[in-house]
């Protein structure tokens, strides 16, 4: 199974964090420091895999973004590479010629496409229509009941 | 301004992130946060109730500040009220905020409970997946308690939504996973298992993940799983790329599914069934034929998937172990990877090439590729591609082969990455072992390997040797002499010196007939290490020494005169000086006879398992060293007649037989006294050592000492330069003043001041003990290029210092061109008649040559744009390795000689500064940016340079600073 996905910037600035198993909060900043610095590192044109404690970490780099992934030992590193690239094509569906602005402002969003396509660290889902109906009649529904929408921000 | 906010955007939060990232400062962000934090606080305490769009918004900002990395105490319960919205928006987002933020061992958790339980009952499939994700994203115990039960019903129900079935097929496998006494399959199992005929192959794909799960711990009851997945699998292998529509993923038809389905059957032996076993082996030659076909797609994805399901049919293939022709095929296709140019498919080549080569069938095949993978560890850029092909060299070695790969492995460890040489040590120790044919070659490998990598040759490793010397009559001739010789080398590694001195005090004698190797010689050579080595050692070497009045009464008086010596008798530490008196005694007062009984040869070790295979073991975690590879070991290891994790430890050596003088718990202490880590130890401890031959026993010592400094005295050579050297040089790179170098004798302080490109440096040479050192001598020196670079010119010194005196030294520097080395000064004197001869590097470094150069902010940027090469450029992300202190981080660019400039960076926390640098030939213009982050406790150091061997040595002297 999958145990964890990150996206962060070349800066290393974190994007998105999810948690397939439960874990400290202590645990998760020391492991965001390690893929950080181990992935930032990395030469260009190195393989995209690399042994971290006892998981494999699967690691690519899309535009400023790179997503990390790490999986149980007996995974399989191509096909988790390219479930980084599905969920990418996903995103980019979604918000069409996706950039790391639409994931920093539409964070909600990401994590709903990632629920949509994982579960429990496992394959949900790999239909990429199954998934864009799904999203998109959520956004539906969302329509339906955005009558406070123009309500005063505090905030402008 | 906010970017597109998709679906229904919430504009407040698209404000309050814009606000957050136009922030300049960190200091800003959190004001600007706590801002927020104080408005949402009021708005969820206030009189007038909140509506539910306020709600889901105020909670999804909390949600972002948490996941900018700040706590946040407040704001679940109006998460978990949006649970039970009927609206669609806010209860997903209570959902995410829950997801996210609850732990298992919430209070609230029986509140959410509440809120999945109407969800899951609400028969709306949207509500129901949400509850279900947030049970697997949770996945408490108290969660599994409440839903266990209900979650198989909904996932076999016939009226189940697909989406739905998938979710409540993942969630349970979570809830599985973590309580799988909750999990009762029972009555559902065969209904799960017929999962895999289902229509839909998304339900398919999720099911199986539970169905591989619930499998490996009960593979008969799903044994009916194996018939399914075959055909399954066989409808899609020999399916046309479009005819799974949506699942297949760039022409290649349901990876994934693909892929689980070989998982899935990893758990079970090949099928017993004849015609489904041979529907099997066909889907596998498909897989292994396609993967010769043309490619239909030049996209990697497309050759990614397709190669996906090769390598699990590879890894399907090994598991079985039954089919040579498939093991063949397999490592023929791997073996074209390993030379493919993608670096991916290489790694993987390699790695799945280790576990083909344990099987019988295949073991001959893989070994045909020895060529490549020594290519590999040889010219791989990447580090972890080159680790890959060590486990595989590893993997495939043999009788045949071993002497190639132990020597490949050994000239890879001259330059293997740090990270990697302990365990490549263990490698090869443990290869020579089970390989050896004879065992002279073993020895001349372990001895190479102390040699190449001493630091990472564990304790393991040099007491095995010892094991085996010890061991087999036939190898024991051999070994004295050749560690007699390694001893020869002017700097031996003190593991180096363990095995010499435990050997030659076992063995000495075999060798003992040779002139060239006398037993005074013998001794002398031993003896000569003696005051570089730590206290576990020279423990050690003490009992050879009493091993040596045994095997050669002729250097018993020799060695009493040493072991009298107050160095010895009243050494400070406790164990050294016990072993001295005891010896002492023992040697003078016990007859022949007796000596020979106390100090007899050590009796063969018992057989036992390789400690150095069982630290392996522990290093790479269960499973990593094969269970063939225990056994093979057993076997051999039983030819071997070695083993024993017990340490030839020195105290056993020496009291081999209980009839001591003293009580021998007294000479055990060594034991406990031995620490693991005695290689790094001894580096903090050697320049204490280097003196320890503490002076007052001069007098009585005196005649004695030169006796045996005459026969092998130390180097005249100028020593090499300490290890701590670059340390004490980093010390000053941003000072000019201080103590340089400090031990028990000496201490060496500096004053220096830098005018354009000449400098003058003081040195002050302190005698801290009593007596006078007698022929001081120092010598300054400019290794290499840099002679080119830097002139320093220095006057001679008296030749004495008084006791408890201070000489001064005067040095003239230029700098003539840029430079990176340092250069050495090295120090010799006699201190009670042993010489004493050291190395410091000056602290002499580029930037002492700065001149501070004032601009504005207009000029910096226009000058940093100027010096855009990337080469002009170097820069460095580093730890804080201090406090991130601002008026230290001030004193400390100051001292580096730069102007630091204000106002210029338009970020506050960062540092500029500005300098150039004066050389007799050229100036160097020098621009520096220091970023801090605090929250991360990192730099981020920019240097631009006129010069680009300046950038570069800029950067490494300044990472070192802060």
């Amino acid at each position: 199974m999958m145990r964890f996905l990150l996206l962060f910037s070349r800066q290393g600035k974190l994007r998105l964090q999810k948690w397939f198993t439960p874990m400290s909060d202590r645990e998760k900043k020391k492991i965001i420091r390690d893929m950080t610095t181990m992935v930032l590192a990395r030469q260009p044109r190195s393989c995209n895999f690399l042994h971290w404690k006892d998981l494999k970490i699967i690691y690519k780099r899309y535009a400023s973004l790179y997503f990390c992934l790490a999986v149980e030992n007996q995974e399989n590193e191509l096909l988790a590479l390219e479930v980084i690239h599905r969920y990418v094509e996903l995103l980019d569906k979604y918000f069409g010629n996706v950039c790391e602005l639409d994931i920093i402002f539409n964070f909600e969003k990401a994590y709903f496409i990632l629920d949509e396509f994982l579960m429990g660290g496992e394959i949900q889902e790999t239909s990429k229509q199954i998934v864009n109906r799904s999203i998109e009649a959520s956004d539906m529904l969302q329509e339906d009941d955005s009558s406070e929408w123009y309500e005063v921000e505090l905030f402008g | 301004m906010p970017a597109v906010s998709k679906g229904d955007g919430m504009r407040g939060l698209a404000v309050f992130i814009s606000d957050i990232r136009n922030c300049k400062s960190k200091e800003a962000e959190i004001k600007r946060i706590n801002k927020e934090l104080a408005n949402i606080r009021s708005k969820f305490k206030g009189d007038k109730a909140l509506d539910g769009y306020s709600k889901k918004k105020y909670v999804c900002k909390l949600l972002f500040i948490f996941l900018l990395g700040h706590d946040i105490d407040f704001g679940h319960m109006e998460a978990v009220n949006l649970l039970s919205s009927n609206k669609y928006t806010e209860k997903q987002i209570g959902y995410l905020f829950i997801s996210v933020l609850v732990n298992s061992n919430s209070e609230l958790i029986r509140l959410i409970n509440n809120a999945i339980k109407n969800d899951l009952s609400s028969r709306n499939p949207t509500f129901m997946c949400l509850a279900l994700h947030c049970i697997a994203n949770v996945g408490s115990r108290e969660m599994a308690e409440a839903f266990a039960s209900e979650i198989p019903r909904i996932l076999v129900a016939g009226d189940t939504m697909d989406s739905v079935k998938q979710s409540a097929a993942l969630c349970l496998l979570r809830l599985y996973k973590t309580s799988p006494d909750l999990v009762l399959m029972g009555e559902w199992t065969s209904r799960v298992v017929h999962l895999l005929n289902d229509q839909h192959m998304g339900v398919v794909t999720a099911a199986i993940s539970l169905i591989t799960c619930l499998s490996q711990k009960n593979p008969d009851e799903f044994k009916t799983c194996v018939s399914l997945a075959v055909s399954r699998l066989s409808r899609i292998v020999s399916s046309a790329s479009t005819d799974l529509q949506d699942y297949t993923y760039y022409f290649v038809p349901a990876p994934w599914l693909s892929c689980k389905l070989l998982r899935l059957l990893q758990c079970y032996p090949p099928p017993e069934d004849g015609a489904v076993k041979g529907r099997l082996v066909e889907c596998l030659e498909t897989i292994l034929n396609k993967a010769q076909e043309p490619p239909k797609s030049k996209k990697v994805q497309h050759s990614n998937a397709k190669n996906a399901i090769l390598f699990e049919a590879i890894s399907l293939i090994i598991h079985y172990d039954s089919e040579p022709n498939l093991l063949v095929r397999a490592c023929n296709q791997l073996g074209q990877f390993l030379q493919h140019r993608e670096t991916n498919l290489r790694y993987l080549a390699l790695e799945s090439m280790c576990t083909l080569a344990s099987s019988e069938f295949s073991h001959e095949a893989v070994k045909t590729h020895i060529e490549t993978v020594i290519n590999a560890l040889k010219t791989e850029r990447d580090v972890s591609v080159r680790q890959r092909a060590a486990d595989l060299l590893y993997a495939m070695c043999d009788r045949s082969n071993a002497k190639q790969i132990v020597a490949e492995m050994l000239s890879y460890l001259e330059t293997a990455d740090y990270s990697i040489r302990e365990e490549m040590v263990l490698k090869v120790a443990i290869l020579a072992e089970k390989y050896a044919i004879d065992y002279s070659w073993y020895v001349d490998t372990i001895l190479n390997l102390i040699r190449i990598a001493g630091d990472y040759v564990s304790e393991e490793v040099w007491y095995r040797v010892i094991q085996i010397v010890i061991n087999r009559d036939d190898v024991q001739g051999y070994a004295a002499k050749t560690v007699f010789e390694a001893l020869q080398a002017p700097a031996c590694h003190e593991n180096m010196v363990k095995v010499g001195g435990y050997i030659l005090g076992e063995f000495g004698n075999l060798i003992a007939g040779d002139p060239r190797s006398s037993p005074l010689v013998q001794f002398n050579l031993l003896h000569s290490k003696f005051h570089l080595c730590s206290v576990p050692t020279r423990a050690l070497l003490l009992s050879a020494y009493i091993k040596f009045i045994n095997l050669f009464p002729e250097t018993k008086a020799t060695i009493q005169e040493v072991l009298r010596c107050d160095s010895q008798i009243r050494n400070s530490d406790v164990e050294l000086q016990q072993r001295a008196v005891e010896y002492l005694k023992l040697s003078s007062i016990a007859s022949t006879d007796v000596l020979a009984t106390v100090l007899e040869e050590m009796p063969p070790f018992p057989e036992r398992e390789s400690s150095i295979l069982a630290k392996l073991k522990k290093k790479k975690g269960p499973g990593a060293v094969s269970v063939t590879d225990l056994e093979d070991n057993k076997r051999e290891g039983g030819e071997l007649n070695g083993g024993g994790d017990r340490g030839p430890d020195t105290s056993a050596m020496a009291a081999s037989n209980a009839s001591t003088p003293s009580p021998s718990a007294d000479l055990l202490g060594i034991r406990s006294a031995a620490p693991i880590g005695a290689a790094p130890t001894s580096a903090g401890s050697l320049l204490v050592d280097v003196f320890s031959e503490a002076g007052p026993a001069a007098p009585s010592a005196a005649v004695n000492d030169d006796g045996f400094l005459s026969s092998a005295p130390p180097s005249e050579d100028p020593a090499a330069p300490l290890s701590e050297a670059d340390d004490l040089l980093n010390k000053f790179v941003c000072k000019n003043n201080g103590v340089l170098f400090e031990n028990q004798l000496l201490q060496i302080g500096i004053k220096s001041e830098y005018r354009q490109n000449l400098g003058r440096m003081y040195l002050f040479y302190g005698n801290k003990t009593s007596v006078p050192f007698a022929s001081f001598s120092t010598t300054v020196s400019c290794p290499g290029e840099l002679q080119s670079q830097l002139n320093v010119q220095s006057k001679p010194v008296e030749p004495v210092v008084e006791g408890g005196a201070q000489i001064q030294q005067v040095l003239n520097i230029e700098c003539l061109t840029d430079f990176s080395e340092a250069p050495l000064l090295n120090i010799k004197f006699r201190y009670g008649g042993a010489l004493q001869n050291l190395t410091l590097k000056l602290p002499v470094t580029i930037n002492k040559f700065f001149q501070p150069t004032e601009m504005a902010s207009n000029d910096f940027f226009q000058r940093w744009k100027q010096l855009s090469q990337p080469q002009q450029e170097a820069q460095k992300i580093f730890k804080a390795n201090h406090g991130m202190d601002t008026e230290v981080l001030k004193a400390k660019l100051l001292g580096l000689g730069m102007a630091l400039l204000d106002n210029v960076d338009p970020n506050p926390e960062n540092y500029v500064c500005a300098g150039v640098i004066q050389t007799k030939g050229q100036q160097v213009g020098c621009l520096l940016r220091l970023e801090p982050n605090a929250q991360a406790q990192m730099y981020r150091l920019t240097l631009r340079c006129s010069k680009d061997s300046v950038s570069r040595r800029l950067c490494e002297l300044l990472a070192e600073q802060f």
